[in-house]
């Protein structure tokens, strides 16, 4: 059963629209990724359905409940972890999760134990009575994280969790997240604009330009990429490429010594290879296409293309329409 | 309205409150220097009159001043808390906007009626014999009047989004509705227009509650300008509203 819908959702800031007729829905105990370069809608779409920003058009729900009508009940049903900290720097670990308890109502009885086990679970124990401002980035994503989930919201927003993090933070925070679906009960929706990153997301819809260009499980999303690269080197290339023509009916190109074809499965593909050419073969090479292909492919940029050109600009021009109105 | 909403935003406040210690420490010397610099300064130019000297006239201003500086302080902290993000841990909260102002004007109540108290505390080196009843009186006001100003920066707060604007809040209403007040000057002697400013400011009402306890009866020309009952229910009133276009104002979604 979904536990998030969006329908025909419109945001419009001024003339620009940076959500565009969007529609979706996640299913519960799932992991969900909003993928798509910076600018591209999927804060407003984050502030909308946690009830910070009201929609032009279009409705979102959240567990059965109206992200307009009923902001009171969605803001008890979701725990969100902003793209930038919202975390007290003046205050400790402790003191910020204690705030966040009394603030969501946890009953009183409990709130001892639940604050302990999400420093735990985060690692930060030994550090409670530290203030935030001494803590490293990695820390306090892990932190926010940890506070979102202490009145037990059945979904969770991430937005751009890893952002800002060195690499080591970024794997530790995913090992970290992709365990919460089944130790807290929770769905996560999560935005990124780091493709790799996505490949442990349920399912994906990737957003360019406020609207959502495709949407599928990770290996739906690849395949449309048309299948696996192999390469291969042989003892000699002119007979082999005639005969994988001939026998695999795969088309073949050659660049630099090495001959390429597209599969559908790579796995299947090179036994076949091997059978047909025998010893002829020398080395194999599977290259399984990327989230950034699948971009690459529907939109004719990388995402990094898109970063710097126009992502910064609609940012800008948000702010200042907010900064006038 | 939640109360463990209300309560947890008064805590934070408070708990950095008694962190700083240098806030506190500031808070306290800007009054002392207008009361003990310019009030002695002042009184060799300005007469007594009905046994009141000038820097007795101005203590009750200058309480009135320690709570305008320290009420309006804690509540633009909502600037800093919507520059460093902490406000939307704030905002995406199942709390009502009513209770988070009402939270944040409790915390701007209580922290300036701490410093308007440690001031008042100075009565016995300017030569004021109140009774009992007049201190507990004085402090209510004080409190009341707290209370009303941190709603008002409440309202002010609203409408900026960084701390940028902090010069402009200072230049253009702390100090104007200081010097408006009735704090260093009876509002009666002031220019009709400038009168007309002073009526509008909710200051002018506070202090002029407190200088109906402080002073003796029998002041003349310094003397309070308004009668108690006027001075309280404009506090009061004032009050309310500032605290309903508050919560309005933070239910605002674009």
């Amino acid at each position: 059963m979904p536990i998030i819908k969006v329908d025909h959702l419109v945001k419009k800031f001024g003339n620009i629209t940076a959500v565009d007729d969007i529609s979706f829905d996640v299913d519960e105990g799932t992991i969900f990724g909003f993928l798509g370069p910076n600018g591209a809608g999927k804060t407003t779409t984050i502030n909308i359905l946690c009830t910070l920003l009201s929609p032009t058009s279009g409705n979102a729900s959240i567990a059965g409940h109206d992200c307009m009508g009923e902001p009171s009940e969605v803001r008890k049903a979701i725990g969100i972890v902003f793209q930038d900290s919202t975390l007290d720097k003046d205050l400790t670990a402790y003191e910020n999760l204690m705030f966040h308890a009394r603030l969501y109502n946890v009953p009183k009885s409990e709130m001892k134990e639940r604050i302990h086990e999400a420093l735990m679970f985060v690692d930060l124990n030994d550090r409670k009575d530290d203030l935030v401002k001494k803590f490293s980035g990695g820390m306090k994503r892990r932190l926010e994280v940890a506070r979102g989930l202490i009145h037990r919201p059945r979904v969770l927003f991430l937005d751009e969790p890893t952002l800002g993090l060195d690499p080591q933070s970024r794997a530790n925070l995913w090992e970290f997240i992709t365990e919460l679906p089944r130790r807290h009960k929770v769905t996560i929706f999560m935005t990124t604009h780091y493709m790799e990153e996505a490949e442990v997301c349920d399912r994906i819809a990737i957003i360019d330009n406020g609207r959502i260009i495709v949407s599928g499980t990770p290996d739906e999303l690849k395949k449309t990429v048309g299948g696996d690269v192999v390469s291969i080197t042989t003892t000699d290339n002119l007979t082999a490429r005639k005969e994988i023509e001939n026998l695999l009916k795969l088309d073949v190109a050659e660049k630099g010594n090495e001959l390429y074809m597209t599969c559908n499965r790579g796995d299947t593909c090179i036994p076949e290879l091997i059978r047909s050419l025998g010893d002829k073969v020398l080395s194999v090479k599977v290259q399984r296409p990327t989230l950034n292909d699948v971009f690459l492919k529907l939109t004719g940029k990388t995402i990094r293309d898109e970063e710097i050109n126009s992502g910064d600009s609609v940012r800008e021009s948000i702010r200042a329409y907010r900064r006038k109105h | 309205m939640e109360f463990n909403a209300i309560y947890v935003i008064v805590a934070r406040e408070f708990k950095k409150f008694i962190r700083e210690k240098s806030r506190l420490f500031s808070a306290i010397a800007r009054p002392l220097l207008w009361l003990f610099i310019v009030g002695s300064g002042m009184s060799r130019l300005v007469p007594g009159s009905a046994g009141v000297s000038y820097t007795q006239f101005i203590f009750p201003g200058i309480i009135g001043m320690t709570i305008l500086f320290s009420a309006i302080f804690s509540s633009i902290s909502i600037i800093w808390d919507k520059e460093f993000g902490f406000m939307k841990e704030i905002l995406v909260a199942p709390v009502s906007r009513l209770s988070i102002v009402i939270g944040k004007a409790l915390s701007g109540t209580i922290i300036s009626t701490i410093q308007a108290v440690i001031i008042l505390a100075l009565f016995p080196f300017l030569g004021f014999h109140p009774g009992i009843l007049q201190i507990i009186a004085a402090i209510f006001i004080c409190a009341s009047l707290a209370f009303c100003i941190s709603s008002f920066g409440i309202v002010i707060a609203t409408f900026y989004d960084s701390y940028e604007s902090f010069s402009v809040i200072m230049n253009f209403i702390i100090m104007p509705m200081f010097f408006l007040s009735g704090a260093m000057y009876p509002v009666k002697l002031l220019p009709a227009i400038l009168q007309i400013a002073a009526k509008l400011n909710p200051l002018t009402y506070g202090i002029d509650a407190i200088k109906h306890v402080l002073l003796p009866a029998e002041t003349g020309q310094m003397g309070p300008d308004f009668s108690i009952l006027t001075s309280l229910m404009v506090i009061v009133v004032t009050s309310v509203v500032f605290v309903l276009i508050g919560g309005r104002a933070f239910e605002r979604k674009e």
